[in-house]
Order: structure tokens, then sequence, then C-alpha cells
């Protein structure tokens, strides 16, 4: 089971960030826990400039845009 | 072309209507192809550039060469306009100096990627030049401003007393199709929400090509009268619509006489001075900070304005 936060204040990105993920694991069957972090003092915390952030189980591992299917897929299967 | 085309309607070949119809198909494929040209090359462009290494390089920067840097930065810096807030939290609480923020939250939308490659294809490269180095400076000036003002103690407290250690991101290995396909998906995104506005926009710009005398636009956009320049800038902040939208406006307006610098206002004034990023804006901005930012930023539209106006 991987935990996975999406930081992002609810935009249109940071939705379609948390769905790219989410499909993405289904399709590797990976399990996993999606957050939503959507606090702008709490996405700070987290050391990101740029939404739609992602952390997966506690690391940043991308900050701005959408993110790549074939990143995803390096998160997920680490 | 377009020419031939209206000369296959049953219009008048002389009337208002042939004209404003000649305008629209003559301008409607050049706008678009120019766009995608445009936006395609700053995608591309775009992926060497993330608001992460720009916010390394940015911060303890002195202020002068930080606001100068910030400014340039602003102009190829990727950002989707909702992150806003979370970059100005992330760039000041990184101790990237509240002037130096500014500089580069103002360049980003002020120089337009879409405005900048229709001026040069519908008004001329001159035109465009002008207004990216207007632009430039006016980030970097206000920018300036505000940071010998001192102002941090206007931040909405929490923000000031923030202070965040940068993630440590592995970069991502992009491969040239990587960037190309970057700028196809730009091309695909930037065009599908704005080609609507820019269909609206020259047709706006067709009617007053078409049926605007120029006496009349010559008498409410005039060189002499005083305020003209501030009302063209009042005008623009409601209309947040977009630059695709207001460029063949503009263009139209220049070739019916009214004053450049005038004009250049208002394009600045629609583009860059938006109510929706002030309302954002609020959250992490004092009422003051925020007044003072707007101010500084109209203020600077003028003076662009007006030094146009004296100067062509």
């Amino acid at each position: 089971m991987k935990n996975v936060k999406v930081l992002g204040s609810g935009c249109k990105r940071c939705l379609e960030t948390g769905e790219m993920i989410r499909a993405e694991a289904a399709r590797l069957g990976v399990e996993i826990a999606l957050e939503k972090v959507t606090d702008y003092a709490a996405i700070a915390a987290f050391g990101i400039a740029a939404t739609p952030g992602v952390v997966v189980d506690g690391k940043v591992v991308h900050a701005g845009g959408l993110p790549r299917p074939a990143a995803i897929e390096g998160w997920l299967r680490a | 072309m377009a020419r031939a085309l209206v000369a296959l309607t049953p219009l008048d070949q002389g009337s208002n209507a042939a004209g404003a119809l000649r305008f629209f198909l003559y301008d409607a494929p050049k706008v678009l192809m120019l766009l995608t040209l445009v936006v395609f090359g700053m995608s591309v462009i775009r992926t060497f550039f993330s608001p992460e290494r720009t916010r390394a390089l940015l911060s303890g920067r002195s202020e002068g060469v930080g606001n100068v840097l910030a400014a340039v930065l602003g102009v190829f810096t990727p950002f989707c306009s909702c992150s806003a807030v979370s970059l100005f939290i992330g760039f000041v609480g990184a101790g990237v100096p509240l002037g130096v923020t500014f500089s580069f939250l103002i360049a980003a939308p002020m120089i337009n990627e879409v405005a900048l490659g229709l001026l040069i294809g519908l008004v001329g490269w001159r035109v465009a030049a002008l207004y990216a180095g207007f632009g430039l400076a006016l980030a970097i000036g206000a920018g300036f401003v505000i940071g010998k003002l001192k102002l941090e103690h206007w931040l909405e407290p929490w923000v000031r007393e923030l202070r965040v250690a940068p993630a440590d991101i592995p970069p991502e290995e992009l491969t040239l199709v990587d960037r190309l396909q970057a700028g196809r998906d730009g091309v695909r995104e930037i065009l599908g929400r704005v080609w609507i506005w820019m269909l609206l926009g020259i047709a706006a710009g067709a009617f007053i090509h078409g049926y605007v005398p120029a006496e009349s636009m010559a008498a409410i956009m005039n060189r002499d009268v005083w305020w003209s320049t501030p009302a063209a800038v009042l005008a623009g902040v409601p209309m947040y619509s977009n630059a695709a939208g207001i460029i063949p406006i503009v263009e139209a307006l220049i070739g019916k006489g009214a004053p450049p610098g005038t004009v250049l206002a208002f394009m600045m004034s629609v583009i860059a001075l938006s109510l929706p990023e002030a309302i954002i804006l609020r959250k992490v901005l004092s009422l003051r900070l925020l007044i003072v930012f707007f101010g500084i930023v109209t203020f600077g539209i003028l003076a662009i304005g007006y030094l146009f106006n004296a100067l062509f």
C-alpha cells in the first residue's frame, strides 16, 4: 500500500493529476491511499513552489504541471 | 484569397459589411497559424524551466539584479495561474525577497507569449518589441519599488512567519521527443481554450474595421485628451479576457488611428490587471499590500501609455 498525496488548491490540473495517478495505479495493480492536500500552509510545508505537487510515501516526487504517465509508473513501482 | 471569398458573396464590395468580412476572413487563418507557431515554440522552451529551479536561482538574491532576473524568468517559467498563491508563499518562505517575488509575478502574466506572437504577426515586430521591453521594465520597476518600500510586515501573519526548506525533487530527464510533445500539448491546450475568444476578438476587430468611422475612434481615443489613457486602463480591468481576443481589437484600433500608447495601455490592463487574481492573492496579502501592488502596476501601465503616445 502506497500513500500518495496530491498537493494543490483544488484546481483542474490538481484533480486531473489525482485521476491520472488513480488510473495508473489501477492499471499496474498497485494499491494506493490517495489523499488531497489543499491547505496552502500545508502545501508550502512540503517545500514545493508550484502545484500540483505529488508526495509518495512521504517523499516529494513532483511539483508543477501534470506529471507524465511514465513518471507516475516509476513512482508507483519503486 | 479573403478578397476572392468576399467577392463570391452578394455583398456590395465597397460596403462596410464586405470590409468587415474581408478583415475577418483574412485575419482568422493568419492568427491561428501564428498562434500555433508561437505557442508551440514557447511550450518547448518552457520545458527547460521550472518554478522550483527558478526559486533556487532567485533565493537570497539582492534587489536590483534579483528583480531583473526574476522578471526574465517570469516570462519563461511555466506555471498554471492557480499556482500563483502557492508560488508566492513558496518563494517568500524560501527567502526570495518580496520585491523580487513581485517582479516574477508581474512579468509572468504581463509578457504573454500569445500576445507577443500575435503582435508580431498582426501589428509589427516593432510594437511587439516595445510591448515586451516596457512589460519587463514595469515588472522590474514595480518589484524594485515594492522591495524598497519594505512592506514585508503587510503580508498575512502566517505567511510572514513561514519558513520552508525547498524540497529536493529528482530532476526529470526529458528527451527531445518529450519536449516536442510538450509543445504539441501546449498548442492543444491553449488553442482549445482561447480559440473562441480569438474568433470573438477578430469579429470585434472586424466590426471596428468595417463600421466604426476613424473620426469617432480618434475622438474617443485622442492623444490630446489627457484622460483617454486612464479611461482605457479602467475599461480594461473588468475585461479579463485573454491576449488572443484582445490583439485583433488592438490591430483594428491602431488601424483606425487610435494612439498606440492608449491602445497599449488598454491591452496591458486587460492582460495584467485581473480581478480574479486579486481575489486569489488576498489570501496571502493584506488588503493594503494588494492595493499597493495593483496601484504600482496601474501607475506603470499609465506611464507606459503616456510615454508611448509622446514617442509616436
